[in-house]
């Protein structure tokens, strides 16, 4: 006779044991990295935080209205930058994704990485980065926000436009081989129609993103809303910090609400 | 007769109205000159620059890891225990949240609270909170682990709210059949079947974490971004660079090993 369990277990328990172990590892780990981090934590200001909030949020009510006047030109600029800066973005990224695709890549050994690596490098950098490093080249201003936006839209468009190359449908292609096309027109004619929605798609998507990104790029000298947003920061006007930043979140709401209108539209 | 038409034309794709054509060419070419124009250039301050990205593309070219070595390293050793500390805290922060905010498994009232603390979450930028952060509790990483803690919640619990909400309803349906508590509901019925994307998920941000670990260093909440703000303000672009590619390489190395991770785990 073989012997049933008399009480059902959720896992066996070498699995608990190793889950309770995994567990274990994990808030080691934690533990250690608290104390890493926190070894030159001044604690008295930590206990003080609610009372600095507070005393904040006390000088921010109410926002100081009169100020919006000032903030209607940093507005356009910030939406100039976005706008112009995802343009810059998509024309950069969409050579470098046509590379990096493996069904269009002229070159997979040498082409190919280095357009994914182009990718890999500017996602991995932020714009504010990117926008540091223009503005202590090109000088503060738009330009070097309008180029950060571009660069790190590249790997974000390049890489999305890609995968969709890559995931068009073989049959119309070879369809439009057959007629005789050179690979110019089959580019042209067979795969660009099937990705044009995509293409749309991630372009609406990441114009959006990089209105966020550009209302804070100003905070190291790219112009806009940030730039606006450092000024009143370094006076301590908090009643006009207030208001830009509702600005801010005004602008962020409507940016996507536009975007998920335009992809609902195209998709 | 019927006379063929002997040119094809390819059909316009999106905006198959004619007029609507050609008013959006018109309004996109009217917002280009507006909006190129408003871009004011200083072409001496340009030209000037040129020689500094020269300096820096060098500087990129022949990164500098030694000089400034253990500034690099301490940056980083911030960068790195703020992004761990800060999505442990904030995943288990977030899983509640999201818990409450599946609309299949909690009342009405919960569902609210919590989209409300999500929403309000994704609506505020990292850079922004870490300047409220700063201000409040002073430099350093602590600021910076409260920021990344405070984005993981609405990133996380957003997601995992929506992968409760996709759960194969039979599963907790034959759970609460045997009379199960609430509680033992999440725990036998949702638990096992959105576990591995919930640890994809972790992982993946703590991908986005270190990512953005090194930009909100910028308004002085730790990390490697004010190790590399200092160094571009010194106009140390050999440092820089280095610090660059040392966020590059482990992002690649974080992004690589995640994806993998995801894979095996699903």
């Amino acid at each position: 006779m073989t012997d049933f369990p008399q009480t059902w277990a959720f896992r066996s328990p070498r699995a608990r044991l190793a889950l309770w172990f995994g567990w274990l590892c994990l808030v080691a780990l934690f533990v250690y990295c608290w104390q890493v981090m926190t070894a030159n934590t001044i604690w008295a200001f930590i206990w003080d935080a609610p009372r600095q909030a507070a005393d904040i949020g006390g000088r921010m009510m109410p926002p100081r209205l009169s100020y919006l006047p000032e903030l209607l030109v940093p507005l356009w600029d910030t939406l100039n930058m976005a706008t112009l800066g995802t343009l810059l973005g998509v024309i950069l990224a969409v050579p470098v994704a046509f590379l990096a695709a493996r069904n269009t890549s002229p070159s997979l050994l040498i082409l190919r990485p280095i357009a994914l690596f182009i990718i890999v490098a500017s996602r991995s950098i932020n714009s504010l980065i990117w926008a540091l490093l223009l503005v202590a080249i090109l000088g503060p201003g738009l330009l070097a926000g309008i180029i950060a936006i571009g660069l790190r839209s590249i790997g974000f468009i390049g890489k999305l436009l890609y995968e969709a190359i890559e995931e068009t449908d073989i049959r119309q292609i070879e369809a439009v081989t057959a007629t005789g096309a050179s690979p110019a027109q089959v580019l042209n004619y067979g795969i660009v129609p099937q990705i044009m929605p995509a293409f749309w798609g991630i372009t609406v998507f990441r114009w959006d993103i990089n209105i966020r990104e550009s209302a804070i790029l100003g905070l190291v000298g790219a112009g806009g809303l940030g730039l606006k947003l450092q000024a009143s920061l370094n006076t301590l006007a908090w009643p006009q910090v207030t208001l830009i930043l509702l600005l801010i979140l005004l602008t962020v709401v409507v940016s996507e609400w536009v975007s998920a209108r335009v992809r609902g539209a195209i998709i | 007769m019927n006379s063929y038409p002997t040119t094809w034309r390819r059909p316009p794709q999106i905006v198959t109205d004619r007029r609507w054509r050609i008013a959006l060419s018109v309004a996109v070419i009217a917002y280009l000159v507006i909006g190129l124009g408003s871009v004011e250039l200083n072409w001496q301050r340009i030209v000037q620059g040129g020689e500094r990205g020269l300096r820096f593309i060098n500087g990129f070219l022949q990164p500098d890891f030694t000089s400034r070595w253990k500034d690099i390293s301490n940056g980083l050793i911030e960068s790195l225990t703020m992004t761990l500390t800060s999505t442990v805290v904030g995943v288990a922060i977030s899983v509640p949240i999201g818990i409450g905010a599946a609309r299949n498994i909690a009342p009405a009232w919960v569902y609210y609270i919590c989209r409300s603390i999500i929403a309000v979450s994704r609506a505020l930028q990292e850079v922004i909170v870490a300047i409220f952060l700063v201000a409040m509790f002073g430099f350093g990483p602590f600021a910076g682990f409260l920021t990344l803690s405070f984005a993981t919640i609405g990133f996380i619990a957003k997601l995992l709210a929506e992968d409760i909400e996709d759960i194969d309803e039979a599963q907790a349906e034959a759970i609460r059949a045997t009379g199960a508590s609430w509680l033992q509901l999440v725990h036998y019925g949702v638990q096992p079947q959105v576990m591995p994307r919930l640890i994809g998920l972790s992982l993946y941000r703590l991908d986005i974490n270190f990512r953005e670990s090194a930009v909100i260093g910028i308004v002085g909440a730790g990390g490697i971004g004010a190790t590399l703000n200092t160094a571009i303000d010194r106009y140390e672009y050999d440092s820089a660079g280095a610090i660059l590619l040392v966020i590059i390489a482990i992002v690649m190395v974080a992004e690589y090993s995640s994806s993998y991770l995801r894979k095996f785990l699903q």
